[in-house]
């Protein structure tokens, strides 16, 4: 009990510690060519796990992918002209966000075009008519002697 | 469905009960093919581009390095390998017999690996390249689009990249794939 208390100490007062180095070994950049990599990052997906952005990724090449964006950026490079290179080498794949172009439109459209045709057949089949229901005949003289009695105030109509 | 003013329902055509099976079949057709691919074989951005310039540092002093002069005048098998990949361990025989056989160049990328258990790894399998260079932190790597090892690219003799390979070469990649793609280009290049 009094091992595993001092343990517990060990690893709150150290574990802060090694973990900053870790950091501070990965990230020898400035705070703003950090924080722009990682916008460029989050918008990268990893290759090898393939619903992570790089970011996010632990994966070695995800790692590799992120060192080489910040040095892209601290060499001058725009976010924008990181993302064509990564682009370039492996296709739209690797936007977590697929561009607008021409084969993507059904990816970017599809939806809309499933709800113009569920709408369109609402429209056509199901959209209640004026004149749909059948039309109300009119009171006879006897009904409207009872509603009279029932509800005097109504008007009969 | 409202009432129709004589009370009745209105009824559609008779070819309309055909629509659910119309977009079934539709739906069925569109996963037929889109579950039988292999989600991690992407798009290959390098085909017919020129390699990427790269030096690579060799595995150790006595062995050559892995620069683009190697892949000059003629055409070279690029194989993207590390001692920590299995498949790399299962396609290697395929590339002893190719270097034996002597019919192509391969050219080794030791990728994300410490020189030293490259080396190590190539002493106990044999060393079918002739030449080997260390991508230690992917550079060449994501040049090239790598996603995985083993993965080999096909060069032809202006330093092109003609065929990419994902996954180990096989017996049937070879004679189907590789070698009739080799054949033409050694004769393109006459």
């Amino acid at each position: 009990m009094r091992l595993s208390a001092i343990l517990f100490v060990l690893v709150l007062v150290f574990g802060g510690v090694i973990a900053s180095a870790q950091e501070a070994l990965d990230d020898p950049f400035s705070p703003e060519i950090e924080a722009e990599a990682r916008e460029v990052g989050k918008s990268l997906r990893c290759v090898v796990c393939q619903n992570q952005s790089i970011e996010d990724s632990g994966a070695p090449l995800a790692a590799d992918m992120r060192q080489l964006v910040r040095e892209r950026l601290s060499q001058g490079d725009s976010p924008d002209q990181v993302r064509a290179y990564m682009t370039s080498r492996y296709g739209n794949f690797v936007l977590m966000k697929p561009p607008l172009q021409a084969d993507t439109l059904l990816l970017w459209f599809g939806p809309l075009i499933f709800i113009l045709l569920g709408a369109f057949g609402w429209f056509v089949y199901l959209r209640p008519r004026r004149g749909d229901l059948a039309p109300v005949e009119a009171l006879s003289q006897d009904e409207l002697e009872r509603l009279s009695v029932l509800a005097p105030a109504s008007r009969g109509e | 469905m409202t009432a129709q003013r004589d009370g009745t329902v209105p009824t559609l055509p008779r070819w309309t009960g055909l629509v659910p099976v119309g977009v079934l079949m539709v739906i069925i057709a569109f996963f037929a093919t889109g579950l039988t691919k292999d989600p991690h074989a992407l798009p290959t951005m390098m085909v017919d581009r020129p390699m990427p310039e790269f030096e690579l540092q060799p595995l150790d002093a006595q062995m050559p390095n892995l620069t683009n002069d190697a892949l000059r005048g003629g055409v070279t098998l690029v194989n993207v390998f590390g001692s920590w990949c299995v498949s790399c361990v299962a396609e290697h025989p395929m590339l002893m017999e190719l270097n034996q056989s002597g019919l192509v160049t391969i050219h080794g990328v030791d990728w994300r690996d410490e020189a030293a258990d490259g080396k190590a790894w190539l002493d106990r399998y044999g060393n079918p390249y002739t030449s080997v260079g260390l991508d230690a932190d992917s550079r060449l790597a994501i040049d090239l689009g790598v996603t995985g090892a083993p993965e080999t690219f096909l060069v032809d003799a202006d330093g092109r990249v003609r065929y990419k390979q994902i996954g180990p070469i096989t017996p049937e990649i070879w004679q189907e794939t590789l070698a009739p793609l080799i054949e033409k280009l050694k004769a393109d290049a006459q």
